[in-house]
Formats: C-alpha cells, sequence, structure tokens
C-alpha cells in the first residue's frame, strides 16, 4: 500500500541511523613498536647469551660447537673483502629469476586447475603431492640430465615453487563465496571479466599466500641445489660458501652460511611478502593480528 | 536517473511469465519445483511474491533474472537485463562503495569519467553520498545493502534505452534488525517512485508484502503454483491490516495442506 508507506522517513534518521550502526572505525595501532622490534631482540640476545655459555662451558668440542663471535667474524671477513656480494647476488638473483619463471607457469595452470574438472581430476593430486615431495629430491635427477648448469638449478627451483604457488591460486579460487559469480553474472560479467573482474581479485588473498609459500620452497630448493651441485661453472652462492666450510670442517664458517641463508629468506619476507598481504588484508578488513 | 533513448519494447508489460515450469533432476527423483506460474508485472508495478519454505519464490527470481532456464514455458522482459538484489549486499570486499557502483558500468565499458558521476548520482539516491570511499567491512548492514541496490539499479540504469525497466529482489531486507528493515522499506519506496521501476519482490513476511507492494501474489509450496492474488495499493491502515489477516489465513491454509 505504497501511498500511506511513502510518507518519508524524516531526512535525518537514516543517516543517524547510519551513524549509530556503521561499525566503529578502527584506528591502526602504532603502538606495536616495543612489541613488533623489542620482543625479537630480546629474544635474540636470550639466544646468543645461551650459546656463549654453552661454548664457555666446553660441553662440545670446538668444530661442533663454535663460540658465537667466531661465527660473527667469519660474516665480517666475507663482508670486509667483498665476497659476501658475489654469494649474495649469485644466490638471490638465480632464486629470483627461478621465481618468476614459476610465476608465470604456475598461475595459468593454478587457473586451469581451479576451472576445468578434467584438469584437476587428472594432475590435481600430483600437484598437491609435489607439495610434499623435498625438492632436493630432484637434485639427482636434474644434475643426470642437464649436468652441473644453470638448468638444473633452476629445474629443481620450479619443482618446488610451481606447486606451491599453483596450489595457493587453486584454494584461493575455490574459497571464493558462491554468490560473488552470481552477481557478476547479473551484472553483466562474460567469463573472461569474470575472470579479471572478480575471480582473480577475490582469490588474491589465497594466491598471495601461495607465493609466499612458493618464494620460501624456491630458496629452499636453491640451497639445496647449490649445496648439492657444486661445480666452477656455476658460479659461487650461498650453497657452495656452505659446502666449502662442511669440507674445510670448519663449523664457524657452516653457522655463518647457514645465518646468511635465513636472513636472506626472513629479509625477503619481511621486506616484501609481509607488506603486500597486510594491505591486501586490510583492505578487505581482514587484518586479523597482522 | 532517466533513460538516454525513449525506445521500449513491450510497453505494456515489464515481464511476463506464461505456463513456467521447472524441474530440478530427472527421472523418478525429479522435483517439480514450479508448476505453472502465469504472472504478469506491468512498467513501474511493484509485486510482491510471497510464499513459505519451498514455494520456488527465489527459483522464479532465478529464472527471470537469467541465472536459471525455465523447463517449459516462457519468460518475456522489456528489458535486456534486469536490476537483481540478493538477501547478502554481497559487494566486492576489495572495492570502494563507489567502485562496487561503477562495477556493473565498468563491465559494460563506460567511460571513467561517466562512471564516476553516475556512480555518485546513485548513492545520493540511496543516501550514501558520504560513504563513496568506504569499503564494505566499514559500513553497516543496512549501508550495504543500499549500496547493492544502488549497484543493482546501475546495470539496469545502463541498458540503452529501456531504463530501470525491471528490480529483482530476493528476500533483501530479511537478514537485517527490525529498525532498519522499517527504514529500508520506505527508502525502497522512495527510490522505487524516484526511478519508476517495475519490482519483483520475493519476501515470506506478509506484513512486509502488504506495506510495499500493490500486487501480493501467494504461491503454494511444493509445487509452487499462483494460489491467489490481491491488489493491496492505496489501502489505509485498516484495510491493510484486513487484507494481512486474510493473506494470512490463506497462506496457513498452504501450510496445513502440507501435514501428512
Amino acid at each position: 500500500m505504497p501511498p500511506e508507506a511513502t510518507a518519508p522517513v524524516a531526512d535525518h534518521a537514516v543517516e543517524g541511523l547510519d551513524a549509530l550502526d556503521a561499525p566503529p572505525e578502527q584506528p591502526r595501532r602504532r603502538t606495536g613498536l616495543v612489541r613488533s622490534v623489542l620482543a625479537p631482540i630480546g629474544a635474540l640476545v636470550v639466544f646468543v647469551v645461551a650459546w656463549q655459555a654453552l661454548w664457555a662451558a666446553a660441553i662440545w668440542p670446538e668444530y661442533q660447537l663454535p663460540a658465537p663471535i667466531a661465527v660473527w667474524d667469519q660474516v665480517w671477513k666475507v663482508t670486509q673483502t667483498g665476497q659476501v656480494w658475489e654469494f649474495l647476488w649469485v644466490s638471490v638473483h638465480r632464486a629470483i629469476i627461478g621465481f618468476l619463471i614459476s610465476l608465470a607457469v604456475a598461475t595459468p595452470l593454478g587457473l586451469l586447475l581451479a576451472k576445468v574438472a578434467v584438469v584437476r581430476a587428472a594432475i590435481g593430486p600430483v600437484i598437491s603431492g609435489l607439495q610434499s615431495l623435498p625438492s632436493v629430491a630432484w637434485v639427482p635427477a636434474a644434475v643426470l640430465w642437464f649436468g652441473t648448469t644453470d638448468a638444473a638449478i633452476y629445474t629443481v627451483v620450479l619443482l618446488g615453487a610451481v606447486p606451491s604457488i599453483a596450489n595457493g591460486l587453486v584454494a584461493g579460487i575455490d574459497q571464493i563465496p558462491p554468490i560473488l559469480p552470481r552477481v557478476g553474472k547479473v551484472l553483466g560479467a562474460g567469463r573472461v571479466d569474470a575472470a579479471r573482474y572478480i575471480l582473480l581479485p577475490a582469490a588474491l588473498p589465497g594466491y598471495l599466500a601461495g607465493l609466499k609459500q612458493g618464494w620460501a620452497f624456491s630458496w629452499r630448493s636453491l640451497m639445496a641445489a647449490e649445496l648439492i651441485a657444486t661445480s666452477p661453472q656455476l658460479g659461487f652462492g650461498l650453497g657452495q660458501y656452505l659446502h666449502n666450510g662442511m669440507s674445510l670442517s670448519d663449523m664457524s664458517m657452516v653457522m655463518a652460511g647457514i645465518l646468511l641463508i635465513f636472513l636472506v629468506g626472513v629479509g625477503i619476507e619481511l621486506l616484501l611478502f609481509r607488506p603486500l598481504e597486510r594491505a591486501v588484508l586490510r583492505a578487505r578488513g581482514l587484518s586479523g593480528s597482522l | 536517473m532517466t533513460a538516454t533513448l525513449p525506445t521500449h519494447r513491450g510497453t505494456d508489460t515489464a515481464v511476463r511469465l506464461t505456463g513456467v515450469r521447472k524441474t530440478f533432476g530427472q527421472g523418478t527423483r525429479a522435483v517439480t519445483a514450479l508448476d505453472g506460474i502465469d504472472l504478469r508485472v506491468a512498467p513501474g508495478e511493484f509485486v510482491c511474491l510471497l510464499g513459505a519454505s519451498g514455494c520456488g519464490k527465489t527459483t522464479v527470481l532465478n529464472l527471470i533474472a537469467g541465472l536459471d532456464q525455465p523447463s517449459a514455458g516462457t519468460i518475456e522482459l522489456s528489458t535486456s537485463r534486469p536490476a537483481v538484489m540478493f538477501q547478502e549486499a554481497a559487494l566486492m570486499p576489495w572495492l570502494t562503495a563507489a567502485r562496487n557502483v561503477e562495477l556493473p558500468l565498468r563491465l559494460a565499458g563506460v567511460k571513467k569519467a561517466e562512471r564516476e558521476t553516475r556512480a555518485a548520482e546513485l548513492l545520493d539516491l540511496v543516501r550514501l553520498s558520504g560513504a563513496g570511499d568506504k569499503r564494505p567491512h566499514e559500513l553497516s548492514g543496512g549501508m550495504r545493502q543500499r549500496v547493492a541496490l544502488a549497484r543493482a539499479l546501475a546495470s539496469a540504469l545502463n541498458r540503452d534505452g529501456d531504463g530501470a525497466a525491471l528490480l529483482l529482489m530476493d528476500e533483501p531486507f530479511s537478514a537485517l534488525d527490525a529498525i532498519t528493515r522499517d527504514f529500508l522499506q520506505s527508502e525502497l519506496l522512495r527510490v522505487w517512485q524516484a526511478t519508476g521501476t517495475a519490482v519483483v519482490f520475493v519476501t515470506h513476511d506478509v506484513r512486509e508484502a502488504v506495506r510495499l507492494g500493490q500486487r501480493v501474489v501467494l504461491l503454494s509450496s511444493k509445487p509452487g503454483r499462483v494460489v491467489q492474488e490481491w491488489a493491496v495499493a492505496d489501502l489505509d491502515a485498516p484495510e491493510g491490516a484486513l487484507v494481512t489477516e486474510e493473506i494470512n489465513g490463506r497462506l496457513r491454509e498452504v501450510i496445513s495442506s502440507h501435514a501428512a
């Protein structure tokens, strides 16, 4: 009975209700500095002190547990001679190239897996299975196929990273609420537009999680490959540095190698993936504990 | 908010369903959801489809929206694409309110400047001019549904020539609290009168149907058939209460017939 009912709500009533009902604005937390910076530093100090104490107690021989300062000296030495930049360059540029190739391969693969039932039935289980296969297992095969060349190394990196990224994208697409593609359809989106404007943006959080894991896997795979497949023609990366330490039975060098590998992995995660993920999730109101 | 070209197809009808049947599944396990639905909605008319669970209200709407195909019968629309609103706002969580309203225009290839103008007009229409930059999670449920209404109107208003011919709404207010629902019902009537669109509004709430509609169509359940229609335009409050009671009684009869 519209005429009776259309007596308009007093103009400010709607605005008033909006003001009451809208979720309160979340102030951006800026006070987390102490927690986010000092807490890890505190943990590090505790760790180094415990290490120093264990070393001082001389429970294990020096070639098994060197002093913290000896490891630091190794890092300082390669930094002083400038060698560290060579190691980092050789390894990091390989990891990044390997990651980018993986990205280019895994993205269409993930889309196919998610949207084409036959493809998923045929190779879905294999792709998921590959994720749990340690990529170091591929090193012997890759060396026999390609010799100790860059091709062998990239093979191992790709086999490590592609399944993670593809699976991340599949998970991201599977988790899209079914109402969103329906809305896309009634708003007039065809198949291509639906993928571009709805499916891909909706799947972005899962895809990003896959990218993050893909980076971790490509870095791990690369170190495994460098560690096992050592040869002068491969250049001198962090893996080779670690391998040399082992050959020389120099524990401080081995630990310096592990430290550098760890720093690169964590550094890329903190500088690149964490801020990216945080920005995407915050824009959707999913920031949670980030 | 007016159409750019005055060419209307089928000017006497916004949507016409003739002998529409819908069966889900096949063989002995087939379920008939709709059994011979005839319905005509005039341009600018506000029709409420009412029924208990399982009466196929939502199926009717999906068929009209083109999300599903009828098993038999025909559906004629005067518009190439009706505007559709669901129970959930279903806004894209990565887009601001304004970008959500722009989305159908973007899909239709409308230029950026024109998109922005149109989205601003529509947000103004649903009284959300100040909320264009907000993300869906920063809005209340009622605000989200109004953004969804603006977006639905954007998808329909964009069609060349046929204006906002038809708005399909599937229990759009049923998930909202009572105060917000009351406000949004008034807002919907205001928007309906401002745009002149025909509305097919699905609900299971008799009072809502009588308050909003010009005509209430009661569907039976399993299978869905048209049981009875009431003209409820221009009723005063006592008349409205009487009709509400009558419809409630009839609805109860329909539901009772399902007791074993």
